[in-house]
């Protein structure tokens, strides 16, 4: 439970749309922390130490103690400081929530990641396949503000990976991967997002 | 309301298992319905769209998808009897790593055992056995997972339990001598009533595995 000289430290990137979550979630509630950045390509005693399992950030350590994987660490963060809640208190919703949180990291993320790696044909099927994911996104987001109903949720969180990393990463692709004529309810959501002064202080539109 | 709840499972699931050990723990009533995945259903493709897979828990007509999310959907619907999580919220965030860290290490290579023979098989074969070690050593000399209660991360790895004769055949080790811990702890899982009316029999799977590879034509 969070207490009154709460140490709160992000062992992060700033390039990580995962430990973007983090801060985002921290901003949210309000909870002071330290940002530590990490250099993935030399990982530091810290990392090591906090996380030996996967060695990954982001690792969020409250008084010491280190919480891995992102969508843990939301969770974590939802459950120790319970004001202006990320997750629905509904159990039906919470699991639908947690539903496409993972789906957009097994599944959006993994098949954006192959865009990034691919080039001709083979890029142009991964273009497609990514689409083919984002649609379940673009139908999620009729009639809604957010992905979480009126306000920030769970998953409007978890999916600024597609609003600030992918369609961001598109441009320097050099494709198109969430045109807005094909997605724009996902366009009209990532303007919700931009509205939001929480988003503004932890994506600026450019870095 | 008396609750309505099915499961629409394919019997060798070691997902499926989890979701029948939740229900059990919680004394929760459900109609079982064998889905044949290389003929889906209409109800299994109506519940779960995007993934199309099993296990689904529907519960008053409303689908729940993907065994882990299940798992924690029956302890927050029905709290109070056997809690699954425990309710400290950095307790329950290790019992959710360890919960992904079985779904995203050891899944995998027991994929790589069973399938081609090869360099493959031998890869997920060390892949394997190191995550049993990784997990070994996060049960230490526990009871369970989570200390002296049954819950969350026994749940998520015992239903590969059933598997581990098969794993052992094709890959070519012996569990017990590997991670003797992990497989006393597997041993006093099974002695509950929820574990073991709901794991598939070991000398099934056996059989299963083999005749599975010939229809996806690998033998």
């Amino acid at each position: 439970m969070a207490e009154r000289s709460d140490e709160v430290k992000l062992l992060g990137m700033w390039a990580s749309p995962f430990s973007r979550r983090i801060e985002i979630a921290l901003t949210l509630k309000g909870v002071p922390f330290e940002f530590s950045e990490q250099d993935i390509t030399n990982k530091s005693p810290l990392l090591l130490l906090s996380n030996p399992v996967h060695k990954k950030i982001p690792v969020l350590l409250h008084n010491g103690k280190p919480i891995s994987e992102s969508l843990v660490i939301l969770e974590y963060i939802d459950d120790t400081w319970q004001n202006n809640p990320i997750l629905p208190q509904d159990p039906y919703e919470r699991a639908t929530a947690r539903f496409w949180a993972k789906f957009v990291d097994e599944q959006i993320y993994v098949s954006a990641m192959k865009v990034v790696g691919k080039i001709g044909e083979e890029r142009d099927a991964v273009v497609e396949a990514t689409r083919d994911l984002l649609k379940s996104l673009e139908k999620e987001l009729v009639g809604k503000d957010f992905l979480g109903g009126k306000s920030l949720g769970f998953v409007d969180i978890v999916a600024t990976l597609v609003a600030f990393w992918l369609m961001r990463t598109e441009e320097i692709v050099g494709v198109k991967v969430v045109p807005v004529e094909m997605f724009p309810e996902i366009h009209r959501w990532v303007k919700n997002l931009l509205e939001l002064g929480v988003i503004k202080k932890c994506y600026p539109s450019r870095r | 309301m008396a609750d309505e709840v099915i499961l629409l499972n394919y019997w060798p699931s070691m997902f499926g298992t989890r979701t029948m050990i939740a229900l059990a723990e919680k004394n929760i009533k459900f109609d079982y319905r064998e889905q044949d995945l290389f003929n889906k259903s209409s109800i299994l493709l109506e519940m779960n769209p995007v993934h199309k897979k099993i296990p689904v828990l529907i519960h008053n007509g409303k689908p729940i998808c993907e065994s882990l999310i299940q798992v924690e959907y029956i302890d927050e619907a029905w709290p109070g009897k056997n809690p699954l999580l425990p309710s400290d919220p950095y307790q329950r965030a290790q019992a959710k790593f360890w919960g992904d860290f079985v779904d995203k290490k050891v899944y995998g290579p027991t994929r790589l055992i069973w399938g081609p023979k090869g360099e493959e098989q031998e890869a997920g074969a060390k892949e394997f056995i190191e995550m049993l070690k990784t997990l070994e050593s996060e049960l230490g000399d526990k009871v369970y997972f989570g200390g002296e209660t049954f819950g969350y991360v026994d749940i998520a790895l015992i239903g590969f339990y059933s598997w581990f004769d098969v794993l052992e055949k094709f890959g070519n080790f012996s569990i017990e001598l590997e991670c003797p811990k992990l497989i006393a702890w597997a041993k006093r899982c099974v002695k509950r009533e929820s574990v073991a009316k709901s794991l598939p029999v070991s000398e099934e799977i056996t059989k299963f595995v083999p005749e599975l590879r010939k229809k996806i034509g690998i033998e």
